[in-house]
């Protein structure tokens, strides 16, 4: 047990360190951090911010060299997330591409896939969204009705998907469509990959209780794509599908933690300026939020030894997911009490178009946490099934 | 960065866990907590002699064997899983290291080898009746100069008080008030105008005691005046200590609950496939694990001498504290009308759950404490 760096992770640090400072400055800088996969503050500069780091492989660092990869370990990734965070470098948008999709090809693609992919993702010339859920798959994702029928070399795709991040900017998206049309459930649906701007695609804006859109609806309407675009085997795409959920439940939180803290560190002042600092119900709350999430970082440390020493994501994944949304949750409530009857007044007025500040829409943003990526009730029945080994649901 | 026990501190676990399975099972806990003194000899020995427990942690000097709090911690973890009754936490996690903090290398030198060896048995007399933990709850007055001084009051709620023959006792100099003034002070188990009272404890297995001092002479620990911060590195440890201690408690309700689940069936099916049953367990496991992140972190910190110990400390006395009481409170309900016998042990477990929280200082005390320390 030892929590200090080892001679080369501290010389790895100093590395990430001295590139954030040649380059995170000006316009980079002065985005502090803001934004987020599903928050489009600043988006061009971030864009322009991604290719620069894209351009000197900050971006898949721990993808196989041969795909323009660092071949970073998993200890290395951390740090460079650390100092990511800690420097307030901006707010990541290729998380889909990066952070799900690219792990997932990495995992089950052919090599023609991975050459084809991988470098437009670290170049950022291509972004990713994610077409899983639909209006009647849920929490219940295995009830796709999204189909695909092979014409010729191509596939055709009809259905409908529902909070797909960033459909609106990206160029291609990865889903899960039901391939063999006598299937029910988690079999015959396969892992596609299609590109986005085509006239059998139409993205609709969905607008949520924050009054922003960051959600779409996505119609595919005889939307087509090639034959050779599915990862791993055609009607046997529910363990690609189920892995790329693993990376998202998994290894995303550890780099969100130091966002919560400097969050948590943020809101630490609003209450000292506006006095609520004193009240002990305040104080025991904020205290409360400081216990969790400096926990939430030594549960992502143990969970990554775990990681390094055995090289799986377990199921034990699921307590992290279950874990930050909670937490970040009820911060949000704590919000609301730290701002008293000043946290129920709109800034912008009437003229914002329902202009949240920071702290309300992270309020509101946060009641999405406990639901999107797999609600907490499917975490709790993914721990007590497959952590616990308690007896399924009869179904 | 390395998460994780190693194999020697693994195979430590695995000796610790054999010995207290053969020695410390529900029938011996339930033997003992029936009993005044709470603790059997001849297993304390043995903890003493053929594991060398006791002297584990204490530096080598001392007749220890210089192994850190990560060690400690794996040890009382094991102890908190059986709920071994004896007066290890009161010895070695509290009167053994106020000593080592507070006394001067004479003193050490005279104090600790006994400890180590199992011979002496120790208590911290800290807490009196207003059932304060901080200095402010310091009132009794040391009388006296030099080596000579005499100690008058009541100490309460002092963890097996009644079977120590050191007791480590927190007075403070007339006129003081806060930090400023408390002193420690060593008074043998029989000293003449000492009175102890061993209290009826609703956790029977683990044992306070109330003792009264009438004019009792002590001797000075370290520099008079000058004893509160070793006192209260003390009990920052301490409270690292009995962090680890808890979540081996906290993991056996879990199990217990886990295996019941599986096994109990009501409306034709294990009850553990209802949703109800299982997202209950599920939250009892994110919160005995995240237990265990924050009492492993704060025993590196504590082996570490870290400048980050009162803060982990109080953070894992107040998760632990509620993880604990949470999960051995579901633990009843899952087991249902059973777990409400006197006969099962979910009882046993709820009942060191609650004096656990309570001891110390409970989590609201702690996520105060922690406030002040992170600066808020």
């Amino acid at each position: 047990m030892d929590f200090r760096d080892t001679p080369a992770e501290a010389e790895f640090r100093a590395e990430i360190r001295a590139w954030l400072d040649e380059h995170l400055v000006g316009k980079f800088a002065a985005l502090g951090g803001r934004g987020g996969p599903a928050d489009e503050t600043g988006w061009e500069t971030r864009v322009e911010w991604e290719r620069i780091l894209g351009k000197d492989r900050w971006i898949g660092l721990g993808w196989p060299e041969e795909y323009g990869g660092r071949a970073a370990d998993l200890s290395q990734q951390v740090i460079f997330d650390e100092e990511y965070a800690k420097a307030g470098a901006p707010a990541r948008i290729s998380f889909f591409g990066e952070g799900l999709f690219a792990p997932t090809l990495i995992a089950f693609g052919t090599p023609e896939q991975k050459q084809r992919f991988l470098p437009k993702i670290q170049s950022v010339d291509e972004l990713w969204c994610q077409g899983y859920s639909e209006p009647n798959a849920g929490s219940d994702l295995a009830n796709v009705q999204t189909r695909a029928v092979l014409d010729g070399d191509e596939w055709v795709v009809n259905g409908q998907k529902v909070w797909t991040t960033l459909a609106h900017r990206a160029q291609w998206c990865f889903l899960i469509a039901r391939t063999d049309p006598e299937s029910k459930g988690s079999k015959g649906l396969s892992y596609l990959l299609v590109p986005m701007d085509q006239p059998g695609v139409e993205v609709r804006p969905l607008r949520q209780m924050t009054g922003s859109a960051e959600f779409n609806e996505v119609f595919f309407d005889d939307a087509r794509t090639a034959k050779s675009l599915v990862v791993g085997e055609v009607n046997d795409g529910w363990k690609v599908a189920m892995a790329t959920l693993g990376f998202e439940r998994g290894t995303a939180f550890l780099s969100q933690q130091l966002g919560f803290q400097r969050e948590l560190a943020d809101l630490i002042e609003v209450a000292r300026a506006n006095g609520s600092i004193d009240e002990p119900r305040i104080r025991q709350e904020l205290a409360d939020s400081y216990v969790g999430v400096m926990i939430m970082k030594y549960n992502g440390m143990r969970m990554l030894t775990n990681l390094v020493k055995r090289g799986v994501i377990g199921p034990e994944s699921s307590i992290g997911k279950l874990y930050w949304s909670n937490w970040h949750r009820t911060l949000g409530e704590r919000a609301m009490h730290v701002l008293g009857p000043e946290g129920q007044i709109i800034d912008a007025g009437f003229d914002g178009d329902y202009e949240l500040n920071e702290i309300q829409r992270s309020f509101m943003f946060s009641r999405s946490e406990t639901i999107y990526a797999g609600a907490s009730e499917i975490q709790r029945n993914i721990i007590g099934e497959r952590v616990l080994g308690l007896p399924r649901e009869p179904r | 960065m390395d998460f994780a026990f190693d194999e020697d501190q693994e195979a430590l676990r695995d000796t610790v866990r054999k010995f207290l399975e053969a020695r410390s099972p529900e029938s011996e806990v339930r033997r003992l907590m029936d009993t005044v003194e709470g603790y059997d000899p001849a297993v304390w020995a043995q903890m003493a002699n053929e594991l060398g427990l006791q002297s584990l942690a204490l530096p080598e000097a001392y007749g220890g064997q210089g192994y850190t709090f990560v060690e400690l911690g794996i040890v009382l973890e094991e102890m908190g899983r059986v709920l071994l009754c004896a007066p290890f936490f009161s010895t070695v996690v509290l009167a053994a290291n106020a000593i080592l903090h507070a006394g001067t290398d004479e003193e050490k030198a005279a104090l600790l080898p006994g400890i180590a060896s199992g011979e002496t048995i120790a208590a911290l007399a800290f807490t009196e009746p207003s059932g304060r933990w901080d200095a402010d709850g310091i009132t009794m007055v040391a009388s006296g100069s030099g080596d000579s001084f005499t100690l008058d009051g009541t100490k309460t709620f002092v963890i097996d008080g009644h079977i120590a023959d050191l007791l480590v006792v927190a007075a403070r100099t007339q006129g003081t008030g806060g930090a400023e003034g408390v002193s420690l002070f060593t008074v043998q188990g029989d000293a003449e105008g000492l009175t102890r009272t061993p209290l009826a404890t609703m956790d029977q297995t683990r044992k306070q005691a109330r003792v009264d001092f009438a004019g009792v002479a002590a001797k000075p620990l370290g520099t008079v005046g000058n004893g509160w911060d070793a006192l209260s590195k003390t009990l920052d440890q301490a409270a690292v200590g009995l962090s680890n201690e808890m979540v081996g408690g906290a993991q056996k309700v879990l199990d217990m609950s886990v295996e019941y689940a599986k096994v109990r069936v009501q409306f034709g099916r294990p009850i553990g496939s209802f949703q109800a049953i299982k997202h209950k367990c599920a939250d009892m496991l994110l919160e005995v694990e995240s237990a265990k992140s924050a009492a492993y972190y704060s025993a590196w910190a504590a082996a570490e001498d870290s400048d980050e110990l009162p803060v982990v400390a109080s953070l894992a006395k107040a998760y632990c504290s509620d993880a604990y009481f949470h999960a051995a409170a579901e633990n009843i309900q899952i087991h249902g009308g059973i777990g409400f016998t006197w006969e099962h042990p979910a009882h046993l477990y709820f009942k060191r759950a609650k004096s656990s929280e309570v001891l110390l200082g409970d989590a609201t005390y702690h996520r105060e404490l922690l406030a002040q320390r992170i600066g808020l």
